[in-house]
């Protein structure tokens, strides 16, 4: 296991100089000219050639992603061509913090509904409350997010006045409501299948027996033998795959208005803003890998049938 | 290799036999079919032109006249919902037949059965791809490749014969399927490597070889039928997934372009607080079919997967 994993964090860096490499050559080959955006309507060829080349913009695309890449290696991932002045390590970290915060209201809502919702359907297994219930969590899955949120929206802001409609005021504010129903409820489906299929492991151990054995009631073997149990595993991945949540995902930021760092990346890529699409695509997929190569770390220490090879 | 080729329609066989007796799989694969014969046939079945206004009914709620009501410019819901429809299949359509089926499955076969170098380089290509966060990659490469494209076209328009591409939306289709490529044949190629790893040391291929079969042969005729089953499963659970971005990709702007209308930038036009106070109704519609489009698929490929993986039940 030990050289597996060290395989693949060597493997990590060869695979951020490529992800780097590709974005690179489609942020500088893309249309449009990051030095007429910045310059809007002040635009004249004199400028722009001054600008260019204290941005360091006019020398060979080799030359500057070698710059790149070196200052990146140092953490310095350079100024935002769009907002002057600012690095854009300072720009994404607080932007992250803010998706971070999203998601982990997210996570709670899918926690408090998936654990018990699997739980109970564990404790239905062959009925037909069963295969109901794990179909009906995939219709909250796929509910498309850009319909979701206008749907949550419609009926908590517009008809019952219960929150603001958009806007971001931090985790104890009640404008975290929407995004975290709508971004937390489709993970119910993933999470009440896991539970679902760990109570049932449980439910087959031998020390379930013994404990009915020992006479006691239903409701204690439940709570002290298997809910304790069934939940150990489900932990163990999720806390693994807190490297993935610094992203909130695109459209929720943008619909409701919160200034997280997907919407900031969309924005990025429009604006041609590449130093920022950069880091963020280098950050994001170097959480991604570290955060899968976790989730099978986590994997098979809950498992030991799993091998890491 | 008779003997395969029956047994294996046997298998599949026993399998379809397997999904008749699944209501609800029966249920989603007709609102599929329903779904895509209206688009398929929009241009018959619409009863308005999609960007035909009606200036007497603007803002209209749903009527016996437009059964979906009418947008802020006074064109009607349903007929651009359907026109919608037709862009969102032929765009997924396209992607799975060229990305998941065509790259994927063959990348997959000559990774599997070459092995070595060959195998490692397209897999780590793959994994470089399947690094990207999300669906970042997708929204960079349809933001970067789409002026470009549209460039390339008009200069084909304007040096042909040809004509009208881009008011036809070609220049789009190509621009989202590409980038919608770009994740779609991961996936597949690994599935399909995995098969072939599991299968090429076993008799009957190395029999084939024996006998003197064509590398083409064994791959194409010997080795794929095996791999149908998880391909079948692989393509209808991820059909959901494929429906899904193309929404998101012209939600964002960077899909079809208006006037013609899309699934995405109807919900984008729908979706805003505005225009949920003003004109809810506008968004019934495209969701309704959204939703259920990407439901029913996800539901499908939960139970193809069911029917034709039986040991995992």
């Amino acid at each position: 296991m030990w050289v597996y994993i060290t395989r693949r964090l060597l493997w990590l860096p060869v695979l951020l100089l490529m992800v780097s490499a590709v974005t690179f050559v489609l942020g500088t080959y893309g249309p449009g000219d990051p030095v007429r955006v910045m310059l809007g309507t002040k635009y004249d060829e004199d400028t722009a050639d001054r600008l260019r080349s204290s941005l360091g913009l006019d020398r060979p695309i080799v030359v500057q992603y070698i710059d790149y890449v070196s200052g990146a290696i140092r953490g310095d991932f350079g100024e935002s061509l769009r907002y002057r002045g600012r690095s854009v390590g300072s720009l994404l970290a607080s932007k992250m913090w803010v998706s971070f915060q999203v998601n982990l209201a997210a996570m709670v809502v899918s926690l408090s509904i998936g654990l018990p919702l699997g739980f109970w359907i564990a404790r239905h297994q062959g009925s037909w409350i069963d295969p109901a219930a794990i179909s009906f969590t995939l219709v909250l899955m796929s509910i498309p997010i850009m319909v979701s949120i206008p749907i949550v929206l419609w009926a908590l802001c517009l008809k019952l006045s219960w929150v603001p409609c958009s806007g971001w005021g931090g985790f104890f504010d009640l404008r975290i409501v929407v995004p975290a129903i709508t971004m937390g409820v489709p993970g119910v489906a993933g999470l009440a299948r896991l539970m679902r299929a760990s109570t049932l492991d449980v439910f087959g151990q031998d020390f379930v027996r013994t404990a009915r054995a020992k006479g006691l009631s239903e409701s204690t073997i439940d709570i002290r033998h298997v809910l304790r149990n069934a939940i150990i595993p489900i932990i163990t991945i999720l806390s693994f795959s807190l490297a993935g949540m610094l992203t909130t995902g695109f459209i929720t930021e943008r619909l409701l208005g919160i200034p997280g760092v997907g919407d900031f990346a969309i924005q990025a890529i429009f604006n041609r803003d590449y130093p920022v699409i950069m880091a963020f695509t280098m950050i994001l997929s170097a959480a991604f890998v570290v955060a899968n190569l976790l989730a099978d770390i986590a994997y098979s220490l809950i498992d030991p049938r799993i091998r890491l090879s | 290799m008779m003997d395969t080729s029956v047994g294996n329609r046997g298998h599949l066989y026993r399998a379809f036999s397997r999904l008749l007796r699944k209501k609800l799989a029966i249920a989603c694969l007709t609102t599929i079919s329903i779904i895509y014969f209206l688009g398929i046939f929009a241009p018959l079945i619409a009863p308005y032109g999609y960007n035909e206004q009606d200036y007497q009914s603007i803002r209209e709620a749903p009527t016996f006249q437009h059964i979906a009501g009418t947008d802020l410019k006074g064109r009607d819901v349903f007929s651009r919902v359907l026109w919608g429809i037709q862009n969102t299949v032929i765009i997924t359509m396209v992607t799975i037949l060229t990305g998941g089926l065509l790259i994927g499955v063959s990348l997959g076969l000559i990774s599997g059965y070459y092995g070595g170098r060959v195998d490692s380089i397209i897999m780590r290509i793959g994994e470089l791809f399947a690094s990207f966060p999300d669906i970042l990659l997708v929204i960079l490469l349809a933001a970067t490749l789409r002026p470009r494209i549209v460039d390339s076209v008009r200069w084909l328009e304007d040096n042909t014969w040809l004509d009208g591409i881009v008011k036809s939306g070609v220049a789009d289709y190509i621009v989202i399927s590409l980038a919608l490529v770009s994740f779609s044949w991961v996936g597949m190629a690994r599935l399909v490597r995995g098969q072939v790893l599991s299968l090429k040391t076993s008799q009957y291929v190395e029999s084939a070889q024996a006998t003197g079969a064509t590398t083409f042969r064994i791959l194409f005729i010997h080795l794929l039928p095996n791999a149908i089953g998880p391909i079948v499963v692989t393509v209808s659970m991820g059909m959901g997934t494929l429906i899904g971005t193309e929404i998101i990709l012209s939600w964002l702007g960077l899909g079809i372009q208006p006037p013609r209308p899309s699934l995405g930038t109807m919900l984008l036009e729908a979706g805003s607080i505005s225009a949920l106070r003003v004109v809810p109704w506008m968004l019934i519609a495209p969701g309704i079919v959204a939703w259920s489009l990407v439901l029913c698929w996800n539901l499908f490929g939960d139970a193809m997967s069911d029917v034709l993986n039986p040991n995992t039940r």
